[in-house]
């Protein structure tokens, strides 16, 4: 007795030289958390896209309660009940947290919006996500994962029938994740059907009743949760075996043999951001930076890089103090950052793949020494070819790009440019399995030539598996550090509570 | 209470509002006097009325800067039906403000459909109409009709020796009505969105494209408005008229506190710049010793001032793209 409320039957989208979906079909249940998984590119955001009518379809239809639909674009879907949840916070950071609740369903008297009434119904939409926070204050003045639960919060205010969400659990920290957890339980006993995308595996067999695995675009099935093993899953998102990425010590240090650089931070700091920090790196080495959301793992990447100017510490390179004023001293000295926020701060979507990965190239050189067109064009080819990057030419604009493809975009940026100290906050934020383990792989073999390596990671398995040090940041503060062995999930959360 | 970053800038344009003021009424006797605001309202009554419906042009991240040649083209438009076809300057207003609206609503059409930089579109929009003005009359013309006598006569006496006339009467309708569509319509509130961030409000599901035409129509209005206005309080007709009025209008809004990338500010804000602009103009009129630019320097000096302000205040949001449109 199957009660479909939303199905897709044949869908197909085509762009440009890619086929970004082909004839998949799509069932989602009432009363059911319906995850829908596969790598990068293989069309989970272009099929989402194509029912909230973000993408007019090429192929096949949509159906919401046996009704053919045609929204196009994301207002109709949401009136017909079916609303969305982005990866990237999809509100408007300027006006007030109650309006980004209620834009577009303000009440209204005479005509007119009613704004006691409107501040009063977002204040109910937040306490069913136990969020007591000032709504008149603007969105923007909150944190991130904040940010993120107002968004589920509207979407989850609207009468929905169908809520999608995209990467939910991206910029949530584990109590925020359990919170989501909870409210998406709650919403599917109400009979809401909720699709999940996500990358983490282990939230996959918390939270849903089936899966729907899609790859290169295509349907590779859909499957019941519980009579699915990971190792499975895993097969069918991947279509191979997956390369051991975890349990998997990097072990073999001297593997690198070159001239043994140091970097050395002392007492970097700055008021209010990060109490003074000392860290050791040297070339050939990965060190990890373990904490939870606003431990200071970021804003130590940024220190470092010259984002943000400390006030306290010096970094030494080889001995002598690197002035870092600004992230051009900080590329001047070799040094490179790939960003969280790959969107923000990370890619310049409009230019194209080669554009960016010459970019910190051509700034380290200076403007007045252009890159032969040839050349660029050979580096860039070269990356794509060794970070295997999807796309159909160079020429692509990155915003076009998967976010798994975007992050080895930005890798590949420093990459030409031959770093000396690689920092990577949050490398595999957003990006799912296939191309996870890729990054990682990534990581190691870049440590392997001799790159010192900076990696903050929330994700504590891949610190585990990766890092020769790990420090363990809480509370703007560096805490403990450890070494080889010692690293063990358990050491680090124990370092992180104690 | 913690006051809401929001009110920031517009706090810093009342402050700047009032220390003007009190610095005249402390140097200038008349200050203390309704003559001085009773002028001011009047004076500054066209320029407002364009800066209200500029407002939401830029709040909703984009210019407009065809309003000064459509300032002067109703006015020559107006003066044709008046005298040419003898029709009753209220139905020539309507008309005019019809035609405005529809040129407005025109551009919006253009920027809205064809994804063009409103600059580019309004800059054409600016000639076009300033040499429409041209191709109706080449001289200034008076607009002779017993209304137009009667409406530059209506006055309204203030205590004191001041009064407020029609035009600052319509100005101040105008300051209300812009209020209530911005605070207290959903068209307003999307404005705000687009403003703020165009993807993500497209997302909420924000009718992004008639909202930016319904933006243009409605600063194509209120410059229509505003030509009125200023033809009926000058009871005349000049094709140079109110050249640079749209660079005045812009001015006024981010003196307001309006952002100038959009998606932060008030009407009543805009209000209050048209407002501190007449006070440094009559401050230096009274001061009689500094030449008429040094308003310029002042106004130059202020904008500076305002837009690193907002700069500081929209950097401490987190999450805030940059080079959001």
């Amino acid at each position: 007795m199957s009660d479909t409320v939303l199905s897709v039957r044949g869908a197909g989208k085509f762009f440009p030289g890619v086929k970004a979906l082909e004839d998949v079909d799509f069932d989602l249940e009432r009363g059911e958390i319906h995850a829908l998984l596969g790598e990068n590119g293989a069309g989970k955001s272009t099929l989402i896209k194509v029912i909230t009518g973000v993408h007019p379809r090429d192929a096949g239809t949509v159906s919401l309660e046996g009704q053919e639909i045609h929204p196009q674009h994301p207002g109709d879907a949401q009136e017909l009940g079916i609303s969305t949840v982005y990866q990237e916070v999809n509100l408007v950071p300027t006006l007030s947290v109650a309006e980004n609740l209620m834009l577009e369903r303000q009440t209204r008297k005479f005509g007119l919006i009613s704004w006691k009434k409107t501040e009063a119904d977002a204040k109910t939409a937040l306490e069913i996500l136990g969020l007591e926070i000032d709504v008149n204050r603007p969105l923007g003045s909150y944190s991130v994962a904040i940010q993120q639960l107002v968004a589920i919060a509207r979407a989850v205010a609207l009468d929905a029938k169908v809520l999608i969400l995209d990467e939910p659990t991206a910029s949530l920290d584990g109590e925020e994740i359990k919170t989501l957890f909870r409210i998406m339980g709650e919403l599917r006993d109400k009979g809401l059907g909720i699709v999940f995308v996500t990358h983490f595996l282990d939230q996959v067999y918390a939270v849903t009743d089936r899966i729907t695995v899609l790859r290169n675009g295509r349907l590779v099935g859909t499957f019941v949760t519980k009579e699915l093993a990971q190792i499975d899953l895993i097969n069918h998102m991947l279509g191979r075996e997956l390369a051991e990425v975890s349990a998997h010590r990097h072990q073999d240090e001297g593997s690198y043999d070159g001239p043994a650089r140091q970097i050395q931070i002392k007492n970097l700091g700055k008021k209010r951001v990060l109490e003074p920090v000392s860290l050791d790196l040297k070339a050939g080495e990965i060190v990890g930076l373990a904490g939870l959301l606003g431990s200071g793992r970021t804003e130590l990447a940024e220190l470092v890089f010259g984002t943000q100017k400390a006030d306290s510490g010096l970094v030494f390179l080889d001995g002598e103090p690197v002035m870092l004023r600004s992230p051009r001293h900080a590329i001047r000295a070799g040094f490179g950052l790939c960003p969280e926020d790959r969107k923000q701060d990370g890619i310049v979507a409009e230019l194209s793949v080669r554009e960016n990965i010459v970019l910190a190239l051509q700034g380290r050189r200076g403007w007045l020494r252009p890159i032969p067109r040839a050349e660029q064009q050979k580096f860039a080819d070269d990356m794509i070819k060794a970070l295997g990057i999807a796309t159909p030419d160079s020429e692509k604009p990155v915003g076009q790009l998967s976010g798994g493809n975007q992050q080895k975009v930005i890798l590949a940026r420093w990459l030409v440019s031959k770093p000396i100290l690689l920092i990577l906050d949050e490398p595999t934020r957003g990006i799912d399995v296939g191309a996870h383990a890729d990054i990682i792989k990534l990581i190691k073999e870049l440590c392997d030539e001799g790159l010192a390596l900076l990696v903050a990671s929330s994700e504590l398995e891949e610190i585990v598996a990766f890092a020769d040090r790990v420090a363990v940041m809480r509370d703007r503060e560096k805490v403990s550090e450890l070494v080889g062995a010692d690293i063990t999930q358990n050491s680090i959360i124990e370092a992180i509570a104690r | 209470m913690k006051i809401n970053e929001r009110f920031y800038p517009i706090l810093a344009t009342l402050a700047v509002l009032v220390l003007l003021y009190g610095y005249g009424i402390v140097e200038h006797r008349a200050f203390s006097d309704t003559y001085v605001l009773g002028a001011l309202l009047t004076d500054n009554a066209f320029l407002i009325i364009t800066a209200v419906g500029m407002t939401f042009v830029i709040l909703s991240g984009g210019i407009d800067l065809s309003v000064g040649s459509m300032i002067a083209f109703i006015g020559v438009l107006m003066a044709e039906l008046v005298t040419g076809f003898g029709m009753h300057p209220v139905t020539a207003a309507v008309v005019a403000m019809i035609v405005g609206s529809a040129f407005g609503a025109f551009m919006g059409v253009i920027i809205a459909k064809f994804d063009i930089q409103p600059f580019i579109i309004t800059l054409a929009g600016m000639f076009f109409l300033r040499g429409m003005c041209f191709l109706i009359n080449l001289d200034s013309v008076p607009i002779d009709h017993p209304f137009v006598s009667a409406f530059s006569g209506f006055k309204i006496q203030l205590p004191g020796r001041g009064w407020l006339t029609a035009s600052a009467l319509l100005m101040l309708a105008t300051v209300i009505g812009g209020v209530v569509i911005a605070h207290f319509t959903r068209f307003g509130r999307n404005v705000y969105a687009i403003g703020g961030d165009r993807h993500s409000a497209e997302l909420l599901g924000v009718p992004v494209h008639s909202t930016i035409i319904r933006v243009y129509t409605l600063s194509g209005f209120f410059s229509a408005l505003s030509g009125v206005v200023f033809a009926f309080y000058t009871a005349s007709a000049y094709p140079l008229a109110a050249v640079g009025v749209e660079l005045d209008a812009i001015a006024a809004v981010v003196i307001g506190g309006t952002l100038l990338t959009g998606g932060m500010g008030f009407v009543l804000g805009t209000f209050f710049g048209g407002i501190i602009m007449g006070v440094i103009q009559t401050l230096i009129a009274f001061d009689g010793s500094l030449n008429s630019w040094w308003t310029k320097i002042m106004i130059g000096a202020l904008l500076f001032g305002f837009i690193v302000l907002q700069r500081l205040i929209t950097r401490s949001f987190s999450g805030m793209r940059a080079g959001a449109t």
